[in-house]
């Protein structure tokens, strides 16, 4: 499960931050009449549809586990949280149509009922993994039900959904979906226009790619904040685990690194802020947190992974957002028009960027382990032990196994294919491109006018 | 008629529509496999063109039917996650593979080998996913999955699956939806050869679903009395056999005489009236012999909470899903 959620997580990521990008194409190429911008909505329409065609087969893979593997969860809280589910389907479903309608439809309805259709693509792919994140964010912080003697009375759909996490883990992962994909996008065409500055293809999908990924990029620390003042109220355990706190104090440290120490008590080999855990879960330099001592040792989770991936996670997202925010300067200083020429005429911006390709993936990946593995022992928080939802079928090694290298051999073949599609590019040098417009070359684009 | 029913009704809907959809979208990838002939690459390039729009919200209509499954009677999701974990998890791999396959092979070039590779590993899942999903409904249907776990691995997890009534209806299931992949083809081309090569298809696929569904009968005597009992000893069960042995004879003479049209409703309707009998003749269970559609429904709250769910959810589907349909599929020409 864990394997194809990681599997999983990034194909959805990118179905919600891919169709967006195509969007902003198409318009464009309505706006401008620019035949680039065509060609970039078509490009990444592929890329979008490889994406989606195995992010629907791996979600299905997805929804089927959570019974196959986790049949107790479900027998418990499919009445509580099987609603977002539900939505989420309806979503899905709304996705896979208009996705359908937008690849297959170019020439067959008009752009406008084409343009809709892919902005249709993008709400619902970003609802979809708004009702997911919901349902996660539930197991975190469980409301809308009472147990009793092992039993769920109360059930209210409503509560559950409206519960504590939920707004801010859904923020916090749709602006990760936008940041990850935007910058990964404009990493890998950063890289190409280190290789061919001029190429017009690739400055305008980067300058397309920046304008989604960067103000994601930037926003998403305050997000973060908002996110961890939340687990620092509902999850102490998680928030100890995170921040690798054993004793209980008021102004207590920021820990950054570090080897945490389980048996001392004690995180060995880091560097401590002063006061700066307290100022960021409580905003209040004096303001108390909850130490992993607190917590009886069968409730921990396991203290030094949570600790890495958490700091993983805080670490790219601040090297993005910082490229994101100088990218956005660089721009700004020139003003829209020549923002695309400059940027790709700053080489260290360039690298910067191309070493960003994959962190915003890597980050949400590292993100997901902490709030998972930071709930750990629990499935449901405070009342479903992981070890009693999983399914009594003995040998769970041959499925993990299997669907491992099934998504091994998939995410090979994706990275091929999409290498074949986006990546190779249109020689098109900005100069030579001057020239076919202001000349006779117009291949249906249908006089829209000059940018 | 309660709300739980109710809403078991609505996932049997789901259910009908993705046998009659994407089981046609498994069958086409069956005739994909079978292709042969001077047309053979023909034949391929339909039946690719023909689900290349639709496929992936096709299968939406699975992953809808599971979530409402569990949101509503989450301990049947339960049972049959558990009871039915082998043949769910190789059918996963399948439509894992499917999807993929399909969409490699439309975007992965040109080149004839990549193509052939990819197209007989699409062609292979399609034809291996229905058996196992039909196995699996022969399981629930004989009632071997609806009790407490036995003792074994074997007997618990395999058994149920794999026996001879299990694999007859996994085999009816993959008739069935080559059948219906067959008609439905006929009417995606206006080539008079294609047509006919399809027609002959659907027309030996027709009476193999018929020869398919009477062995599952006749080996469903010796597992399933009760379900014997519903299928035919029901005040509703003689008409629905008749209704459904008339679509069946409708559907094969309207391809006999090359009237496309008659012959796509009439087979939808063999296939969705064959899927309500076997429903019907397990009423009121979901999985015999203890799990009934009230005794399992989730709270009363939930099951209203996702009837709105559903009706807001038709009100954003069905007119996107006509639209759809309405684009790629309403031009296709009449003979």
């Amino acid at each position: 499960m864990g394997v194809s959620l990681g599997f999983h997580i990034i194909f959805a990521l990118v179905g919600m931050g891919m169709p967006v990008l195509m969007v902003l194409a198409e318009r464009r190429w309505l706006a401008t009449g620019d035949e680039i911008y065509f060609e970039l909505a078509q490009r990444w329409g592929k890329g979008t549809a490889i994406l989606f065609a195995v992010g629907a087969v791996s979600g299905t893979v997805l929804s089927f586990e959570l019974g196959l593997l986790w049949p107790g969860f479900m027998r418990l809280a499919g009445a509580v949280i099987g609603m977002p589910f539900s939505l989420e389907g309806f979503a899905f479903f709304t996705e896979a149509i208009f996705l359908g309608i937008y690849l297959y439809g170019w020439g067959r309805i008009s752009r406008r009922a084409h343009v809709f259709a892919g902005f249709a693509v993008a709400v619902s792919g970003a609802l979809s993994g708004i009702f997911v994140v919901i349902a996660n964010a539930w197991m975190n912080t469980p409301t809308g039900l009472e147990v009793v003697n092992g039993t769920i009375t109360h059930v209210d759909p409503i509560a559950a959904m409206a519960n504590p996490a939920a707004f801010a883990q859904t923020l916090h992962m749709l602006l990760a979906a936008y940041a990850a994909t935007g910058l990964a996008v404009a990493g890998i065409h950063a890289y190409l226009l280190l290789r061919d500055p001029s190429n017009a293809f690739h400055r305008r999908a980067l300058a397309i790619a920046l304008l989604v990924g960067g103000p994601a990029a930037v926003l998403q620390p305050i997000s973060g904040d908002i996110a961890a003042r939340q687990v620092a109220r509902y999850q102490p355990a998680k928030l100890a685990a995170m921040e690798a706190v054993f004793e209980t104090e008021r102004g207590a440290p920021l820990v950054l690194g570090g080897w945490p120490d389980l048996d001392a008590h004690t995180t060995r080999y880091a560097i401590r802020i002063p006061f700066g855990l307290s100022l960021l879960a409580y905003h209040d330099p004096r303001a108390e947190v909850r130490g992993l001592a607190a917590i009886p040792r069968d409730d921990w989770p396991n203290v030094p992974a949570v600790h890495w991936s958490f700091q993983l996670m805080v670490a790219l997202g601040t090297y993005m957002a910082l490229v994101a925010l100088w990218a956005g300067w660089v721009a700004k200083k020139r003003g829209r028009r020549e923002g695309g020429r400059v940027l790709a005429g700053n080489r260290w911006l360039m690298k910067a960027l191309v070493v960003a390709t994959p962190m915003g993936f890597i980050a949400t990946e590292a993100g997901w382990m902490t709030t998972e593995l930071g709930r750990q022992p629990w499935v449901i928080y405070g009342i479903l032990r992981t070890k009693d939802a999983v399914t009594p079928m003995p040998g769970l090694v041959v499925p993990f196994v299997s669907f491992t290298l099934l998504y091994c051999f998939l995410g090979v073949m994706v990275a091929w294919l999409l290498y074949r599609h986006i990546v190779r590019s249109p020689t098109v040098p900005e100069e030579l491109w001057r020239v076919v417009r202001t000349g006779e070359w117009s291949r249906g684009a249908g006089g829209a006018g000059d940018a | 008629m309660t709300l739980a029913e109710i809403l078991a009704g609505v996932i049997v809907t789901a259910l009908n529509a993705y046998v009659l959809l994407a089981g046609a979208d498994f069958g086409g990838g069956v005739w994909d496999l079978l292709a042969r002939g001077p047309r053979a690459r023909a034949q391929r390039d339909l039946v690719t063109h023909a689900i290349g729009p639709v496929w992936e919200a096709n299968h939406v209509w699975l992953i809808l039917a599971l979530v409402l499954l569990f949101t509503c009677f989450p301990p049947v999701f339960a049972q049959l996650s558990i009871r039915l974990h082998i043949p769910f998890s190789l059918a996963l791999i399948g439509i894992v593979l499917r999807g993929s396959a399909f969409a490699f092979r439309s975007y992965g070039g040109q080149r004839d080998q990549v193509q052939r590779w990819w197209g007989g590993l699409f062609a292979m899942a399609s034809l291996v996913t229905p058996l196992l999903l039909g196995m699996a409904v022969g399981a629930v249907a004989a009632g071997d999955v609806g009790h407490a776990a036995s003792d074994g691995f074997v007997t618990t997890y395999v058994t149920p699956w794999l026996s001879p009534f299990a694999i007859s209806v996994g085999v009816f299931a993959l008739v069935c939806f080559a059948f219906l992949a067959a008609v439905y083809l006929t009417l995606e081309t206006t080539d008079r050869a294609l047509q006919d090569d399809f027609r002959r298809r659907g027309l030996i696929a027709g009476v193999a679903v018929m020869i398919a569904g009477v062995v599952a009968l006749a080996l469903s005597r010796e597992v399933t009395p009760s379900l014997q009992e519903g299928l035919l000893g029901a005040p509703w069960s003689l008409p629905l056999h008749f209704l459904t042995g008339a679509a069946a004879v409708t559907a094969l003479v309207a391809l006999w005489r090359r009237r496309w049209r008659w012959a796509r409703i009439a087979a939808a309707g063999e296939v969705s009236l064959i899927l309500w009998g076997w429903v019907l003749g397990q009423y009121p269970y979901l999985i015999p012999p203890d799990f009934t559609i009230d005794g399992s429904a989730a709270p009363l709250l939930t099951l209203g909470l996702a009837f709105g769910a559903v009706v807001l959810g038709g009100v954003v589907l069905f007119p996107s899903l006509y639209y759809l349909f309405h684009v790629f599929k309403g031009r296709a020409s009449e003979v």
